[in-house]
């Protein structure tokens, strides 16, 4: 590589790899009340214990090794130039945190090394070091310095921080009184007024209300267009399409795909079709943090209650989810996300979205559940769709979300309009009760 | 990880793009597997330093925070304590004091003490409690405990003054046996206070690290300091310790800190003067130590707190 091409290049990662050790990730995954993440003394000594049982057999501990490692990530390799702007994709449990931590120096790769060519600004959370005691100034300075500012510089952006956040009469306010939206819009501007030459960004935008994330998204693409180096992790791939021009998929840890992002996006919404319709997760695609809830399976069925994966428009479609809960859960709401292959969301729904269920389900005993409910006939417009599934408390906790859980295809056979054989915009076909009445 | 700045793999050709590649790429940060001995890498921690004026501040911002007394605390902690002390030790165990009135002995121990224990029992959990941004963002981990200590010097000077009262008290009350002189000792104080924070520093990085991979130092905190407590001189006076203990006794820095705070400021025998090169040693070895030991496990904090 010549000279001038290593001053181009932002970031190199070269066969990058991430192991944990799975005990350690089981224990925390079987997380009762009683049993957390972490190790106690006792754990190590009863390890140590064991381990001498054993008779320090060299074999017999590689062995072990190998079987109590899981690799969130493995094996990946990639150059970012200067000033390219580049998405990152994936489903929970690919490796898209895990890459983002590496780069931002919050955790060491196993394996494989990264080069980072300047400053690095890393936002993996709006707000980090926020103290609710502390007033809207303060936080900006702690929460500034927290992510590698001056205070000098602090001070020089202090004024259009606030302006940006539209806090102006309550910078002097403890934040702990602030809204949620002013809160979050103070945590961005700090961390927006940030100039570094790479910019590292996790999910930020998945928080907020929609005139918040309109906010950040425009942020975001004046930061690109400064000509700075920006990785940009996301699960909203209108947001992706949008901000990046090139995109990298991760699967189960390993780089799966480069391509141009539309190209990128594409592959990652029909990734994965072979095992639609009756979907499962591996254990390390649920994430710790789901206990007590765990998704068992989703599935789709038609209207002879096969489960297919393809369907005709003019067809309801039965969605079921089922899943355990290991204790009972207030408040719990379980649901769906209907989204078009390019990313653009169709509509939410929750099982308790009627005031009855909401008040026959207020809690939730442990035991195993299905969630069911039909897409009517006469809905969704021929292409594919990508249903994702939500399980959390309001403002409480997201126990589990995986929005891209399984696809189907939709063939508009017999729908509305049917003959003409135009290719109709907007993901959706509703038959609508037309009238045409003649007014002369 | 290696930073390494300005970086000398870059060559580049022309005048031009020296100016354009100083501005994007002066500093090239490799990450790859730590394996053997961290380094020590004190360069970073001065890097940070505005944060940790920042985490500082916010520690002390916080500290009395949502309660009704505020930072009355301060001065109500060190006090209450000096007098149930005075009561039980001073007036119903009738402990020697070294013939001075109980409350000043004792409070001018309870000083470094007060600044010693606070800091070790924060500081040690500093990290867990401070784990949302130890998992979201990169910066010297050393900062957090750092920070706990420091903000105890709010506490301190404010204790500090409500000892300046107390001399004065003292001195002017009639029958009184305790007059208070300027000695040149004084100018000992600054140099005993960061004996003080050394220790404290070493220690909390031991805790502090330990207690990320193993939260049992949670629990056997409280214990440590009570034991440590009573182990230095102070609700009585070293001079009961005698014997071949007394050696033993002698390598516990706080000994010759709460000694030598009692000698500068009331005047009294400093016999743990001798051994207090031996404090300075023992203090500044916990301190390397448990630096190297926090540099070795930081690379897991991020990974198992």
């Amino acid at each position: 590589m010549s000279n001038k091409n290593t001053a181009q290049i932002a970031i190199r990662v070269e066969n990058l790899g991430k192991s944990f050790k799975i005990g350690a990730a089981v224990s925390t995954q079987a997380a009762s009340k009683y049993v957390s993440g972490y190790r106690t003394l006792r754990d190590d000594l009863a390890d140590g214990l064991r381990r001498f049982r054993s008779g320090f057999s060299k074999d017999r501990q590689a062995e072990q090794a190998a079987s109590t490692q899981f690799w969130a990530l493995r094996g990946v390799s990639f150059d970012i130039q200067r000033g390219q702007v580049v998405g990152i994709v994936g489903r929970n449990g690919a490796g898209k945190s895990t890459l983002l931590k590496i780069l931002s120096r919050v955790s060491d790769p196993t394996e494989g090394r990264a080069e980072i060519h300047g400053r690095v600004g890393a936002l993996l959370e709006v707000g980090t070091g926020f103290h609710p005691e502390l007033t809207g100034r303060e936080n900006v300075f702690l929460n500034g310095a927290i992510l590698g500012m001056r205070r000098t510089e602090i001070q020089r952006k202090f004024d259009e921080i606030v302006e940006f956040a539209e806090v102006a009469q309550f910078v002097d306010t403890p934040v702990k009184r602030y809204s949620s939206g002013m809160y979050l819009r103070l945590a961005f501007a700090v961390a927006a007024h940030l100039e570094p030459e790479i910019l590292v960004v996790d999910e930020v935008l998945a928080v907020g209300d929609a005139e918040f994330q309109r906010k950040c998204i425009g942020k975001m693409s004046d930061v690109a267009q400064q000509g700075r180096t920006v990785l940009f992790v996301s699960h909203n791939m209108s947001a992706i399409l949008r901000l990046t021009e090139e995109t990298i998929v991760l699967e189960r840890g390993k780089l799966a795909f480069r391509a141009p992002t539309n190209q990128a996006v594409d592959y990652y919404m029909s990734s994965g079709m072979a095992e639609t319709a009756d979907r499962k997760w591996l254990p390390e695609e649920i994430p710790a943090s789901a206990a007590p809830f765990t998704p068992l399976a989703l599935r789709v069925r038609d209207p002879h209650g096969l489960v297919v994966d393809s369907f005709r428009s003019l067809d309801p479609i039965q969605v079921e989810f089922e899943y355990r809960l290991d204790e009972p859960l207030t408040g719990l709401r379980t649901g769906i996300y209907l989204q078009t292959r390019m990313g653009e969301f169709v509509f939410t729904s929750f099982d308790t979205d009627s005031p009855e269920a909401f008040d026959k389900f207020s809690t939730r005993p442990a035991g195993i559940y299905r969630s069911h409910c039909t897409i009517p006939a006469n809905l969704l417009n021929e292409g594919s769709f990508v249903l994702g599934v939500n399980a959390s408390v309001y403002r409480i906790k997201r126990y589990f979300e995986d929005d891209k859980a399984l696809s189907f295809n939709v063939d508009a056979t017999g729908a509305p309009g049917k003959h003409w054989v135009e290719k109709r915009l907007g993901p959706l076909r509703p038959a609508l009760d037309w009238q045409i009445e003649r007014l002369d | 990880m290696n930073v390494s700045s300005p970086t000398s793999s870059q060559k580049p050709d022309s005048p031009e793009k020296t100016a354009a590649a100083a501005s994007q790429a002066n500093t090239i940060t490799v990450l790859r597997p730590q394996h053997g001995l961290a380094a020590l890498n004190l360069g970073d921690l001065w890097k940070y330093r505005e944060l940790i004026y920042f985490m500082t501040l916010r520690d002390i911002q916080v500290r009395y925070k949502q309660t009704l007394l505020g930072a009355a605390w301060a001065v109500l902690q060190p006090v209450l304590q000096m007098v149930v002390f005075s009561m039980l030790f001073g007036g119903i165990a009738k402990i020697s004091s070294d013939g001075l009135p109980y409350p000043l002995f004792n409070f001018a121990a309870l000083l470094p003490w007060g600044l010693f224990s606070r800091a070790i029992s924060d500081a040690g959990r500093s990290l867990v409690s401070n784990r949302n941004m130890i998992t979201k963002i990169y910066f010297p981990r050393a900062v957090i405990p750092l920070a706990s200590v420091l903000s105890g010097l709010v506490d301190f000077l404010i204790a500090f003054v409500v000892l300046a009262c107390l001399l004065v008290y003292y001195h002017f009350m009639p029958g009184s046996n305790f007059k208070f002189v300027f000695s040149p000792a004084l100018l000992a104080l600054p140099l005993l206070l960061l004996l003080t924070l050394v220790t404290a520093m070493g220690v909390s990085l031991w805790f502090a690290a330990m207690n990320v991979i193993y939260r049992d130092v949670g629990y056997i905190l409280p214990f440590i300091t009570q034991l440590w407590f009573f182990i230095t001189p102070v609700v009585y006076s070293s001079s009961e310790v005698t014997g071949n203990l007394r050696l033993l006794y002698m390598l516990n820095p706080m000994t010759g800190v709460v000694e030598g705070f009692r000698w500068a400021l009331l005047g009294t025998a400093f016999s743990a003067g001798n051994w207090l090169i031996v404090s300075v040693v023992i203090s500044v070895l916990v301190l390397a130590s448990g630096w190297v030991y926090f540099r070795q496990m930081e690379r897991r904090f991020a990974d198992e707190i």
